[in-house]
């Protein structure tokens, strides 16, 4: 099986960390907590003398390198780019082969044995409250995703459907002749607690006659367990998705998750050719309307006389890649709404995948950062292409006692489109 | 590996979350910005002035060095814990305690990160000048220490030159504090300046009074084509001569640009072989005249092509340009020596010359940029350091370098300062008198060498 670069294969890209010091200008972790140990270049160094020996994988070592978001910040605005968030992913993963998985990881790798357990889990959970949702069997890969196993008081959570968005809608749904056929990578988020998100995509594909095929057996896109360094789920999770999303041909693959997206656009693709050409074809749903001229169409329409101010949260795994133009561009032509942009609109929110789990009031203070922005824009929504994100920047909100609420963008632009 | 019984002291004093020891956090306090790395003994994360006295007192009773550390972003090693001992952080105290806007002044702790500081004043209207290129993420503290600079040096002068006192622990462990708030004061030697660029040697800095000026109403940014090196340096000796000061004047030469067009796809003509990067500041009305002014100054020196901004954003542009310097050097070689000499602006060309001179002889790349309206220059030596006699050499260009500056009545450094990196070559530039006459204040006020030893003069 195709597998994921080991620590050591990063060896040129430690080499180009020159110790400066700028990543601790970036890094949102440090920003909360000012130990050098915090900070890319501290960690970096520790991925290093794990390679020599002279560390060896215990104590300050591994808090320090679980104190990382993977957001990609540092490496950002690193003089000599270097991937920190890879180079912690691999140390991660050489860790967990040395000591074996933690809880959560075990969580996450039990997925691969009994992967229908997912859609079982979300089933039997009915309309899960808050506080159910700790029931949750621990086979289900949203323990991962979302901090559940170690769910503190007062985090505030999305309950789980009763009814999986897969589950919901038929694989093919036919759009007009010669337009493009796309398949709809949905993610957990859109599948088990924000379906949606997953309808408004479908209508909004729909109204500008796009064929979409969602396919059953996809399975988790394996960012979650990138995070806990759970390395051979990443591995087996990427193969079943590949075989999934490569039975019907299709124009391009999209996702309404920045982290999915991330996921097939990012992390499979090191893993060897037949990932990188998916991985080519994996695009953001907003690259795909802008491509299809939706924003264009937008602007057109006349103007609401009531406008919602909305701001804009860039999900670091959109950002990383660089996609922020195009779901601004959407939310800018959108009728019903007055863009404002936000101070440190692309500062992690502080979920992390995995991170939240083990350091929840880390990432508390970090998503307070974020609330105190919203606020200061004056805007009455948050939109953002990320369930994750959604989750913690409405976690954040209301801890800091406002109202602001945080969507999707699709479920914006779907109410400025004249469908059901 | 220090007794069991100094950490507990340690602990009692800042307590335990504040004493580190484990190799991890050894590791991660054991390297600056100049690559190399030391291990300390003990990493402590002081909050206060009182508990910086306390520590400093139990290691001058028991002989152990301390190091103190800002944001470890130097370039002269100043903050490297050469002799094991204690790294001291001021991470901690990183308030802003006050921005007096009656007096112009503020009040912060060491660990305040400097572009921090400056979004907070610049909020009320007022303005810190010094900038050195590691604003985003250096130390106040760090900068005093160090008498950092800057672009904006040109016109608003160095660190040293806005500090107007200090709360200091002394190398035996007592809290004075020199200067004050006032902007007059000549009662006693002028310590605060003594304090300024000592390098951690002679006291660790635990407050800060800072002079603040007005913000000015804007600035305006222009990039300047030159055919030749000498168009460039005569074009800064021109605007000078003609009374004006701009904010900052900023230059590369034809290998810098060379570097960045490689990296970074730079549209730049073949025929600019050194540039200027001139930002001028003040109320609105005027700034159009003055860049109107600048670009008649210069335009017989050889001027290839003149870009004005005229947004922000094209602003930006243009100091992305000499903000992608540094990483796009490494297409060169591998490794640099970042050296930061300064010479009287008049004397900028031929101090160039003599660089290209020693760059061919030594036959290395040396490519030079930086603050050209100071004559400071980063002189940049890239070697590849695993190939055979290329250190040597550098070493032995660097010296040259150092020697040729001196000899235009320069110094080996602007802005970086000694540490370990440059006192080697201390000689050179500080006579045996003068050398003692340090090395005695240095004795008098530290008798046991503990505070930062072996930084600025050598030890034997």
């Amino acid at each position: 099986m195709a597998k994921l670069k080991d620590l050591e294969d990063y060896q040129e890209e430690i080499n180009q960390c020159v110790k400066c010091g700028a990543c601790r200008a970036h890094c949102p972790v440090f920003a909360v907590e000012k130990r050098e140990g915090r900070v890319a270049r501290g960690k970096v160094s520790l991925c290093q003398a794990l390679i020599t020996g002279e560390v060896k994988a215990e104590g300050k070592v591994l808090e320090d390198l679980s104190q990382c978001l993977l957001c990609g910040s540092c490496e950002a605005q690193c003089p000599n780019k270097v991937p920190t968030d890879e180079i912690v992913a691999a140390a991660r993963r050489r860790i967990v082969e040395e000591r074996g998985l933690t809880t959560v990881g075990k969580a996450v790798s039990a997925l691969l044995s009994r992967p229908r357990l997912m859609n079982l889990a979300a089933k039997t959970s009915g309309a899960l409250s808050n506080i159910l949702f700790k029931k949750i069997p621990a086979q289900s890969g949203l323990h991962l995703r979302f901090p559940a196993p170690y769910l503190e008081e007062g985090r505030t959570l999305p309950p789980l459907t009763a009814k999986p968005f897969r589950e919901r809608v038929p694989e093919i749904i036919p759009g007009e002749a010669g337009r493009p056929t796309v398949a709809f990578f949905t993610g957990c988020g859109i599948n088990y607690m924000y379906p949606e998100i997953g309808e408004a995509l479908l209508k909004i594909l729909k109204f500008i006659g796009v064929t979409v095929i969602i396919p059953k057996d996809q399975v988790c896109c394996g960012l979650p367990a990138v995070s806990a360094g759970a390395g051979a789920t990443v591995e087996v999770l990427a193969a079943e998705n590949l075989r999934a999303l490569s039975r019907n041909p299709v124009d391009q693959i999209v996702t309404a998750c920045a982290s999915c997206s991330a996921g097939l656009g990012k992390i499979h693709p090191q893993m060897g050719e037949e990932y990188v050409a998916q991985g080519k074809k994996c695009v953001d749903i907003f690259v795909f309307l802008v491509q299809q001229g939706l924003a264009e169409k937008l602007a057109a329409l006349p103007k609401a006389t009531q406008r919602t101010k909305v701001t804009w949260h860039d999900p670091c795994h959109l950002r990383t890649r660089g996609i922020t133009k195009e779901p601004r561009q959407i939310l800018a032509s959108l009728p019903q709404v007055d863009f404002v942009e936000m101070a440190g609109a692309a500062s992690c929110c502080g979920l992390g995948g995995t991170y939240s789990v083990y350091h929840y009031q880390h990432s508390k203070k970090i998503g307070a950062r974020k609330a105190v922005n919203i606020k200061e824009s004056g805007a009455e929504l948050v939109a953002t292409d990320c369930p994750g994100c959604i989750m913690q920047l409405q976690d954040s909100i209301n801890h800091l006692g406002e109202h602001a609420r945080a969507v999707h963008l699709l479920e914006l632009v779907l109410a400025a489109l004249p469908v059901e | 590996m220090l007794e069991s019984r100094i950490l507990k002291a340690l602990i009692t004093i800042v307590g335990k979350d504040q004493v580190a020891s484990e190799p991890a956090d050894l590791l991660c306090y054991s390297y600056d910005a100049t690559q190399q790395s030391f291990l300390p003994e003990v990493v402590v994360h002081p909050a206060t002035a009182a508990e910086i006295a306390a520590i400093v007192k139990l290691a001058n009773a028991e002989l152990i060095p301390i190091f103190p550390r800002g944001a470890g972003s130097g370039f002269s090693g100043g903050s490297l814990p050469t002799k094991g001992g204690i790294v001291l952080t001021t991470e901690r105290m990183d308030r802003i305690l006050q921005i007096d806007e009656e007096n112009l002044i503020a009040v912060v702790e060491p660990g305040v990160v400097t572009e921090q500081f400056q979004l907070a004043v610049e909020k009320v209207g007022l303005f810190y000048p010094p900038d050195p290129a590691s604003l985003k993420f250096s130390t106040l503290g760090g900068n005093v220490a160090e008498c950092a600079g800057g672009p904006r040096c040109v016109k608003y002068g160095v660190t040293k030159d806005y500090i107007l006192g200090l709360e200091v622990i002394t190398p035996t462990g007592d809290i004075i504090t020199t200067g004050g708030p006032t902007m007059k004061g000549v009662v006693g030697y002028d310590l605060t300046k003594l304090l300024c660029g000592s390098e951690g040697t002679l006291g660790i800095i635990s407050k800060i009074v800072i002079k603040l000026l007005p913000l000015p109403e804007g600035k305006k940014t222009m990039l300047v084509m030159f055919d030749s090196i000498d168009g460039a340096a005569q074009a800064v000796s021109a605007i000078i001569r003609h009374k004006i000061i701009p904010t900052t004047l900023e230059f590369m030469d034809g290998r810098t640009i060379d570097c960045v067009r490689q990296a970074t796809g730079l549209d730049v003509p073949l025929a600019a072989r050194a540039l200027l990067i001139i930002e001028v500041d003040g109320d609105r009305d005027l700034l159009d005249k003055q860049a109107a002014r600048i670009a008649e100054i210069i335009r017989p020196l050889g001027v290839v092509e003149t870009r004005i901004a005229t947004t922000p954003a094209e602003s930006e542009a243009l100091w992305q340009i000499r903000r992608s310097v540094s990483a796009s050097l490494r297409k060169v070689n591998p490794d640099k020596f970042n050296e930061d000499i300064c010479v009287p602006r008049s004397k900028l060309p031929e101090m160039i010359r003599k660089i290209d001179a020693i760059a061919e002889k030594f036959a290395i790349p040396i490519v030079n940029f930086g603050h050209a309206g100071d004559g400071n220059i980063h002189v940049n030596i890239m070697i590849n350091k695993k190939v055979p006699g290329e250190l040597e050499k550098a070493h032995d260009a660097i010296e040259e370098v150092f020697k040729g500056a001196l000899e235009l009545g320069g110094t080996m450094s602007g802005e970086h300062g000694v540490g370990i990196a440059k006192a080697p070559y201390i000689p050179l530039e500080i006579t045996p008198q003068a050398a003692l006459y340090m090395k005695t204040l240095k004795k008098a006020l530290d008798p046991n060498n503990i505070l930062n030893p072996g930084k600025i003069f050598l030890e034997p």
